[in-house]
């Protein structure tokens, strides 16, 4: 199809907000934000060039490390975990069980239920005396439970309980990848005499690797960035052990400090760890995850 | 059938078969069972949410836990009529259902418009400039907090509520990708057709294409509004006037407030706003999943 001078530019016309987008959203804020980290700004002087002072002061600044170590705990901990117990819920989802659907709802329900009042939730649920958890504990197994939330010890692992809750939204991504894995696979499967967990390890399974994947790159990016909950429940105690990275940036950039150059740099140092870690996450996936096209013209 | 039956000539003893479908059965009651009892544990913490918002704010606090309503403890629903009004609710809702339908409509409009574009029309870059967007995705929120506030500050909209909506005007490269998926899997025929009898582009988007992606416009909208409904750092960042308040924001100030935290009222004033969220869900949920199952498979 030939395309006229007009349809270029109806194509055009359509696509600009995008291109607006790309650039008010994307190249403008990290720019900008490269170079604010390699100023000193905080409101009231001129903002001046200091060149790397920012990234230095990091090195030295012992909250910084102890929010990289809360962040890194956090991520490391949660997302294998939200990952395989997201993959397990859309496996058992995906049988014919009676009243599926009706299951599927209430398995994406917390979904649907999130931001405030969800950390409202939790952080009655993690009460030490009179919450759900440690007062079922209580009550029903004479059990003291940890003190979660002001235990530096117990805070993060509180915290991977709570990432677990937003386990909805990937589950129905894995559900609809599992629902596309052809039926024949199946049916010559069972001809071989493999029994339900031997399908689901030798087909299913691999069958949705990208999706794994997908789900596993977007879940490392979430992570790095939790800010809600730590912001309502806890504000980053106690002792800086739940004081995650987002935290520190917005308590440079916006509270007691004003620190915007600080936090500027800071969210760099954010960008750069987590653009290695999805390179890392792409380069490892060649040896685990299996893409069902092939590369047209190269020999099977 | 025919075919596949002489691809696999042997056929299985009948014994194997029943031996089978007792197998068969054991597992789909232990799969129920087993997701019956999780969606227990789901619920539960709602459930807990709901007794503590109808007991006194003594009651909350007394082991061992009350479960039952009207029988254990008379229920107080005034809890209600309190929280609401301690969150100046009229106001902090009003504000709250303006940002998030206004930004809601600016979502899918764009969207629609820009996926349109990016479907079905071919421009120089078109490609190029897909990618840089889908690249935007990548960039931490964190990253753009300071320079996005910096911006606004300049064009001197901090304590408006222009922050919030004008963005999504923009369009959001997540949606932007869903809708394009969906766009691309409707036969260009049918836009030819509609330009031999004389329809435009605009017309082909809205009469012929926009009704079919109908499941894909819905999952946008209720994850726009509950995004914008539950967002609360911007709020928090670019509404300072108590005025200006949004439900998130107004429900982080509870205890803060109070000095102790009144755990009966901050739940009756959670569940409030878990609402609209749910009844928009629940209207809808029938072509959300559908929708979100699909995007799922053509993504």
């Amino acid at each position: 199809m030939r395309l006229t001078r007009s349809e270029h530019a109806a194509g055009w016309l359509f696509v600009l907000p995008a291109a607006l987008l790309i650039v008010a959203f994307g190249l403008f804020p990290i720019g900008w934000a490269l170079l604010l980290s390699f100023q000193s700004s905080d409101f009231v002087s001129p903002s001046k060039w200091v060149g790397l002072a920012n990234y230095q002061l990091m090195w030295v600044d012992p909250v910084f490390w102890k929010s990289l170590k809360a962040t890194f705990y956090y991520t490391f901990a949660s997302v294998p975990l939200s990952v395989s117990f997201a993959t397990l819920v859309a496996l058992l989802l995906n049988e014919k069980i009676p009243g599926v659907s009706v299951w599927r709802t209430i398995y994406y329900l917390p979904a649907i239920i999130s931001g405030v009042p969800v950390a409202m939730m939790w952080w009655w649920l993690f009460n030490p005396s009179y919450g759900l958890i440690n007062g079922t504990l209580y009550d029903w197994f004479g059990a003291v439970g940890p003190r979660w939330l002001s235990d530096t010890h117990w805070v993060i692992p509180a915290f991977i309980i709570m990432s677990l809750w937003g386990f909805g939204g990937p589950m129905l991504i894995y559900l609809a990848a599992i629902q596309g894995v052809p039926t024949h696979l199946y049916e010559s499967a069972e001809l071989d005499g493999a029994n339900v967990l031997q399908q689901i390890w030798n087909i299913t399974l691999p069958s949705i690797t990208p999706v794994i994947f997908f789900n596993g790159v977007m879940a490392i990016i979430s992570s790095f960035q939790v800010f809600t909950n730590a912001f309502i429940i806890t504000q980053g105690g106690p002792n800086y052990a739940s004081y995650f990275y987002v935290l520190l940036i917005w308590n440079n950039a916006f509270t007691y400090i004003a620190n915007m150059g600080y936090a500027d740099g800071l969210s760099w140092v954010l960008f750069s760890i987590m653009l290695v870690f999805t390179w890392l996450a792409f380069r490892s996936s060649h040896a685990w995850v299996h893409y069902e096209t092939d590369v047209p013209g190269e020999a099977k | 059938m025919a075919a596949e039956a002489l691809q696999h000539p042997k056929t299985r003893p009948i014994e194997l078969l029943q031996r089978r479908s007792i197998r068969h059965r054991l597992w789909v009651g232990s799969v129920t069972l087993l997701v019956a009892s999780g969606s227990l544990f789901l619920l539960w913490p709602v459930y807990f949410m709901l007794i503590t918002s109808l007991k006194t704010s003594g009651g909350a606090f007394i082991l061992p836990i009350k479960w039952l309503p009207y029988i254990q403890y008379e229920p107080q629903w005034a809890n209600y009529k309190e929280a609401l009004e301690f969150m100046k609710w009229t106001v902090v809702y009003g504000n709250t259902l303006k940002v998030a339908s206004l930004a809601m409509i600016g979502d899918v409009l764009s969207a629609t418009f820009v996926a349109y574009g990016f479907a079905r029309f071919r421009a120089p870059f078109r490609n190029t400039l897909f990618t840089m967007m889908l690249a935007t995705l990548m960039i931490p929120f964190a990253v753009r907090l300071v320079p996005e506030y910096l911006s606004f500050a300049r064009l001197g909209m901090i304590d408006t509520f222009w922050p919030l909506i004008l963005p999504p005007w923009l369009g959001s490269a997540f949606n932007i990708f869903l809708l394009r998926q969906f766009f691309t899997t409707i036969p260009l025929a049918m836009d030819e057709a509609a330009t031999i009898d004389g329809a435009g582009p605009l017309r082909i988007l809205f009469q012929i294409l926009v009704p079919q992606i109908r499941p894909a416009l819905i999952v946008v909208a209720i994850g726009s509004f509950t995004f914008h409904w539950n967002d609360f750092l911007r709020p928090l960042l670019y509404l300072n006037l108590p005025a200006n308040r949004t439900a998130a924001v107004a429900l982080s100030f509870f205890s803060a407030v109070y000095g102790g935290t009144p755990f009966n009222l901050l739940m009756a004033a959670a569940l409030v706003m878990l609402i609209p969220v749910l009844v928009l869900f629940f209207t809808l949920q029938r072509y959300y999943i559908q929708g979100v199952v699909i995007s799922g498979v053509k993504g």
